[in-house]
């Protein structure tokens, strides 16, 4: 029982003290759940619906093929391989390399912090839901008590919740206002939710992961049922789908599919090599990534169904709205009986009416409804979730039951996605050994969750969006391609193509096939230098500037569109280089390290050589 | 001259109620959107009871003299339902002033709702807004009960976690003795090339339940 067997072939270091998984359904799952998070609800869905419906999943397959699994199946390779987190496997590469890792843990940090941030929203709306009727269904009442509050009539119920009793919002990035302290207790509950399952590392997070990462797809599937059975969910589903072969000219459309397999798989932020670096040394990672890489697309398209079905059904409910709405008028202005214009007849006496009283119609001002105008109102990202979603929630019967399925759903598709974030920075600070031994993995861990929780605290501020779009949009995106095209060119020619195929063969079994070396060595790193290239060149192009929620603006509820003052568009530029300005730093102080050493071997050689003869 | 008289009087009325005329106001009525199937038509009858209203809602403004069911003049019925309606002073030459009439329908607005049993979105006084009901606030926040209930779960599970991590690293600690101990007779059944036996003999001596203790288990059903 207690006697050690022989020493393992190939020789690792701490092996017999690393934490591992209790089975190998929790390394997959939790894969999958870091995989799997916010972006495949709200984001993929937008695109798949903005650039062509479903000729947009044939630039996402390619992608999905050609980048996405062979990048997935280096870094659990890599990972498995050499049994640290990314700080080591890099340092293990070359000494030259080891900023890669350091950056891959600053993004990681940085991710996590606005990451969780999203998640205090889902939860404030989730404490909120559960009450009839929801407070995002109605305006508040003015001072006097006969209208409603202006700024709420001027927009819509669900918005005024949002940026008003929600986030408090203010008019410029340069007011931040007051830390909202409804947020901010949010905020201390995620983090604390989120220390709960990370205590312990992968012996919590194995655990809390049956949960987080299989009860999305149970709600997903009584979403998917509710949502098809709702009127106007088929309308929803042609609107998505319908092919447009001629978007895919437009080269715009073939960036977007290749950032988006590649943000949706996490890649390069150094999650995944420490997932696998807990694996067992012979483990099949090539069947491992390409199942992984097929479920996290899967997901995305089942939930993109969902998630149209329930906006067709919106858009039908807004289009007889604003039929009714018409039909009011038309009744009021002329004096029919009540309930005598109906939605079927309406067309054709508004016809009549044109042509008989054409001046009194035009003084009406009826707005023009079409049901295409409201299905291409579609949003992304918190816009959907929080704004779309939520209204199109109000007119599902039994609300607050859809609304609490629907933000607890969001709530832990985010939560299996920090873990695999925390396990980012956790497992390369245990593994770098910067704690002394006896500080316990709590500590270490309490404490960094304690760091992110103060440092994501300036999100609480009134203008917190604000600054949580610039960390989305300048943070993460150009980081992660730079480090993913870094990690293919590092493993495949700086560790060495044979080597690393070995290796392969000797975890799985077999050698790597012809389509793993190729686009290992040509496709991969070459589309990688694609996209980033097309990155750099959209992001010089496009003006700084963010959309402000203004009551005051003349166009209200439209976003006045500022543009970002000199110091914010400096935080923007740092926060951009200052993951990857690790790389050439750690190289560096790497260099100057070496060269103090051979002059000092060299002068110890002299030393020696001088003492054969006389002095030193 | 009687007809003289008649004509002269209903031309006065006719003139005190007119669409947009000095304090006339405009009702509107949606019975069908309403009570659905069981809408009523409008006829005499009902305009009947809604000039009673009227007259009862000015008759409950105080230091108002009493008005009586006509000086409530009722005119323009369309098929929508609406109408206008002024509401003269007891010499029927002047209609009383807007302000009045106002104050008298907001105090009243839920008798006169309820006697057509319809609400203020159906039955709408033009230019007399409605007091709109307030939220029904709860007193403590529903969000904030929720909250402290998941909260309070979380600390009280981390700091379980916490202090069962400390209790196991304790045990740990007192128990480096014995493992080193066995690790001692582990290195001693590698270089004895004697049979087991002998060895668990030897240890027999020192723990007393080693091998007794597996070959329980292997016999105890469970």
């Amino acid at each position: 029982m207690a006697c050690a067997p022989g020493p393992d072939p190939l020789g690792d270091s701490s092996g017999d003290e690393r934490p591992k998984w209790d089975n190998k359904l929790q390394y997959v799952l939790s894969c999958v759940g870091f995989a799997v998070g916010l972006g495949n609800i709200w984001r993929f869905p937008y695109l798949c619906q903005s650039h062509g419906g479903g000729a947009f999943l044939i630039p996402y397959l390619i992608a999905l093929a050609f980048e996405g699994i062979p990048l997935f199946h280096l870094e659990l390779a890599i990972g498995q391989r050499l049994r640290q987190g990314s700080v080591g496997v890099w340092t293990t590469i070359s000494p030259y390399l080891g900023g890669v890792g350091l950056g891959c843990l600053t993004l990681s940090f940085l991710i996590s912090l606005y990451y969780n941030t999203v998640l205090s929203w889902v939860l404030w709306y989730f404490l909120n839901s559960f009450q009839q009727p929801l407070p995002w269904g109605s305006c508040p009442l003015d001072v006097n008590r006969t209208g409603f509050v202006k700024e709420c009539e001027g927009s819509s119920t669900v918005s005024y919740f949002w940026y008003r009793r929600t986030l408090n919002i203010t008019a410029d990035i340069n007011y931040s206002g007051s830390v909202q302290w409804w947020l901010l207790v949010c905020l201390a509950a995620s983090w604390a939710i989120v220390y709960l399952c990370v205590i312990r590392g992968i012996e919590s997070t194995g655990k809390a992961i049956y949960f987080t990462a299989l009860f999305p797809y149970l709600v997903l599937t009584i979403f998917l049922v509710r949502g098809l059975t709702l009127p106007g969910a088929a309308e929803g589903l042609t609107f998505l789908f319908t092919p447009n072969i001629q978007t895919l000219q437009n080269p715009r459309v073939w960036l977007d599919a290749a950032t988006q397999i590649f943000f949706s798989l996490s890649l390069a932020s150094g999650g995944h090599i420490a997932f696998a670096s807990y694996n067992p040394s012979r483990n099949n990672c090539e069947k491992d990534a390409v199942i992984i890489a097929l479920v996290n697309s899967t997901t995305s398209l089942y939930a993109s169904i969902v998630v149209f079905s329930v906006l067709g059904f919106k858009a039908a409910n807004d289009y007889g709205r604003c039929l009714d709405r018409n039909i009011l008028s038309l009744t009021n202005e002329f004096d029919f009986p009540d309930q005598s214009i109906s939605r079927d007849n309406y067309a054709a006496v508004l016809t009549h009416l044109n042509a008989t009283q054409t001046n009194m119609v035009a003084r009406l001002h009826l707005e023009s409804c079409h049901l295409q105008d409201f299905l291409d109102k579609s949003a992304s990202g918190t816009g959907l979730a929080f704004i779309v979603f939520t209204e199109a929630i109000l007119h599902m019967p039994g609300a607050p039951v859809w609304a609490v399925l629907f933000f607890i759903t969001l709530f832990t598709l985010g939560l299996s996605s920090m873990f695999g974030n925390m396990e980012g920075i956790i497992t390369p600070i245990l593994d770098t050994g910067v704690m002394p031994r006896w500080v316990p993995k709590e500590a270490i861990t309490g404490a960094v969750c304690l760091v992110c929780f103060l440092s994501s605290s300036c999100f609480t501020l009134q203008s917190g969006n604000y600054w949580l779009e610039i960390f989305d949009n300048y943070a993460a995106s150009l980081n992660l391609i730079m480090f993913a095209f870094m990690e293919v060119v590092g493993v495949i020619y700086v560790y060495g193509m044979e080597k690393f195929c070995d290796d392969i063969a000797w975890m799985t079994g077999r050698q790597p096939g012809f389509y793993w070396r190729a686009t290992w060595k040509v496709v991969s790193p070459l589309l990688l230098l694609t996209i980033l290239t097309a990155y750099m060149v959209v992001m010089v192009r496009t003006t700084m500037s963010y959309r402000a929620w203004d009551p005051q603006y003349k166009q209200f509820p439209l976003g006045q569109e500022k543009s970002y003052p000199g110091w914010v568009q400096a935080v923007c530029v740092l926060l951009s280089l200052l993951p990857a300005l690790w790389v050439p730093a750690v190289a560096l102080a790497q260099w100057f390290a070496r060269r103090r050493r051979k002059q000092k071997s060299m002068q110890q050689d002299t030393c020696l050589k001088l003492q054969d003869s006389i002095a030193c | 001259m009687l007809w003289l008289l008649f004509f002269l009087v209903t031309a006065i009325h006719a003139e005190l109620c007119q669409p947009d005329a000095k304090n006339a106001f405009k009702v509107r009525l949606s019975i069908k959107t309403a009570l659905g199937d069981k809408a009523y038509v409008w006829d005499a009858n009902e305009e009947y009871l809604f000039k009673a209203m009227i007259a009862f809602s000015m008759r409950k403004v105080p230091n108002r003299g009493t008005t009586d069911i006509s000086h409530v003049l009722v005119c323009n019925v369309t098929q929508r339902v609406s109408f206008w309606f002024v509401v003269t002073d007891p010499s029927k030459n002047h209609t009383l002033p807007a302000d009045e009439i106002q104050l008298a329908v907001r105090m009243n607005r839920n008798r006169i709702n309820n006697a057509f049993s319809l609400n203020d979105q159906t039955l709408e006084f033009l230019k007399i807004p409605s007091t709109l009901a307030p939220p029904t606030d709860p007193s403590v926040p529903i969000w904030i009960i929720i909250f402290g209930v998941i909260f309070c779960i979380v600390i009280v599970a981390i700091t379980l976690l916490v202090l069962s991590g400390i209790w196991q690293r304790r045990r740990k600690n007192k128990g480096p003795s014995e493992v080193d101990d066995v690790e001692d007779k582990c290195e001693n059944t590698i270089t004895i090339e004697n049979g087991i036996s002998s060895d668990s003999m030897d240890m027999k001596g020192w723990h007393i339940n080693d091998t007794f203790m597996t070959e329980d288990e292997r016999l105890t059903p469970l």
